[in-house]
């Protein structure tokens, strides 16, 4: 699954054929037909697939008993470190599925393949909140401010426009993050 | 009222704003046409009878239903009724009963009397009672106020059955053992994360005006009131009053952390409603986003 996200993201959507994606996943034509009916299929497989990536970690550290602070610390460590070892997750989420958004427009609305995703952020910003960490506000502006910032360390990154190694901005960034969410007296 | 074989009724109020009688007397007339057939109600401060209520306490019959409004204080000087406590009274009347009701949230759970820590005391009814031997525990009819056929099924099942189910709150499982959730007309718009107003027909109230009814048991929504109607389905969220958290803090208003609520429903774990809600409020519905009635 890998090399199928890696070719659509170089590549985009349209240029990229199933031959070439049977081709990177060492697979037949016929049999790659067998477990997609079209190429449309497989980037909402894919979708999914790179999220619940992003989802399980998340998870993992939603449920540790640590402050919230340290929670969106650790998370942006683990985000950038994906961006680094496997930039086309992180890659094919901002170059495929935001760019070509007719393709997931049916079977993918809204949060539909991004929905566990999502959920880890709410169940972040919910503890955040409930244990007066973070201050109150509307959730999508929450929301915003953490992946708006992580898709655009990731677009730096991938611009390689960046003159530190990227995991050295991760403090920083995890800072500003929190920063826009702490809660104030 | 004066047919011997007719179970006897007694009505004894303590602190209360009365609210329960209201209802009783608001019931569908044809049932409490009905109630007043089957049972001899032989004593109710508020409506016109031969007996006093120190007429119940001296005499030595038995009092088949002994039915309570209001909460209980054994202070006097904080409240009393001829002279002497709520507290007081009621135990003489409990030794007589085979059963006893608590009708509404101040006599079941407290209500809003002992909801003042200056009313020191101001207890419901099992608090105050809970290991007097009785035939059958007491029953806890919550509800600010009660449904009256809520309590009438009570009364006609205890009169014929002998018994009722009760939960962990002692109240008959067959009107709380569902959520006033169920049957409510607005479950389309639950579902579909659709925030309603007040007193319009679309829309659910769960998500900004406090509605209770997926934490709430009762059955205002399938036994309606009047026949006709529920809070909900007149566009007033449910506050819980059923329960014995009732009354909260400011309980027109949904708590949330960063927009997500701070309850969800009974009996579903946080992180699954938000991945299903999450998913539900990202589609939008022309048909439920329109006025029912342009
Ligand atoms: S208004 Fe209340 S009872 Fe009705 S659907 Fe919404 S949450 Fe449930």
């Amino acid at each position: 699954m890998e090399n199928a996200l890696k070719l659509f993201s170089q590549k985009g959507f349209y240029n990229t054929t199933i031959p070439d994606i049977a081709k990177a996943m060492k697979m037949s034509v016929g049999n790659m037909y067998n477990y997609f009916s079209s190429k449309e299929e497989l980037a909402k497989y894919a979708i999914k697939y790179s999220t619940n990536i992003l989802a399980l970690e998340l998870r993992e550290i939603n449920n540790m008993e640590i402050s919230s602070k340290e929670k969106v610390s650790i998370f942006v460590n683990k985000y950038l470190e994906n961006v680094q070892k496997s930039p086309e997750v992180i890659e094919y989420f901002l170059r495929v599925y935001l760019s070509n958004r007719e393709v997931f427009k049916q079977g993918c609305e809204g949060f539909l393949c991004v929905g566990e995703f999502v959920t880890e952020v709410m169940i972040l910003l919910d503890t955040g909140a409930q244990n007066k960490e973070f201050r109150e506000q509307e959730f999508f502006p929450a929301f915003a401010m953490i992946m708006g910032c992580l898709g655009g360390f990731a677009f730096l990154s991938g611009e390689k426009v960046l003159d530190k190694d990227l995991l050295e901005y991760s403090d920083a960034v995890a800072d500003n993050i929190y920063r826009a969410l702490k809660y104030e007296e | 009222m004066k047919n011997k074989e007719k179970p006897t009724v007694v009505w004894f109020q303590a602190i209360t704003c009365n609210g329960n009688t209201h209802s009783l007397l608001s019931a569908n007339s044809n049932r409490l046409e009905l109630f007043f057939d089957s049972f001899n109600l032989i004593y109710h401060p508020s409506l016109t009878i031969d007996k006093s209520l120190d007429d119940i306490l001296n005499s030595n019959s038995k009092i088949d239903f002994l039915l309570v409004e209001g909460s209980i204080s054994n202070n006097k000087k904080f409240f009393q009724i001829s002279n002497n406590s709520t507290y007081n009274h009621l135990t003489k009347l409990i030794k007589k009963a085979t059963y006893v009701i608590s009708v509404g949230s101040c006599a079941s759970f407290g209500g809003i009397h002992a909801m003042f820590k200056e009313h020191v005391g101001v207890k419901s009814v099992k608090e105050y009672f809970d290991k007097t031997l009785l035939k059958h525990q007491i029953i806890n009819l919550g509800g600010c106020p009660v449904h009256p056929e809520w309590l009438l099924q009570t009364m006609f099942l205890l009169k014929d059955y002998g018994r009722i189910a009760l939960d962990n709150e002692g109240r008959p499982k067959e009107l709380y053992s569902s959520l006033v959730h169920h049957g409510c007309t607005r479950n389309e718009y639950f579902e579909w994360k659709v925030e309603g107003e007040f007193g319009t027909k679309e829309g659910c109230l769960f998500y900004d005006q406090g509605c209770r009814g997926p934490m709430t048991h009762g059955s205002c929504n399938k036994i309606l009131w009047n026949d006709v109607s529920s809070k909900t389905r007149a566009g007033m969220p449910c506050v819980g009053c059923t329960e014995p958290t009732f009354p909260r803090d400011d309980m027109l208003n949904t708590k949330k952390n960063i927009g997500i609520p701070f309850e969800v429903p009974l009996g579903i774990p946080k992180r699954a409603y938000l991945s299903i809600t999450g998913v539900a409020k990202t589609f939008k519905i022309d048909r439920l986003n329109k006025k029912l009635m342009d």
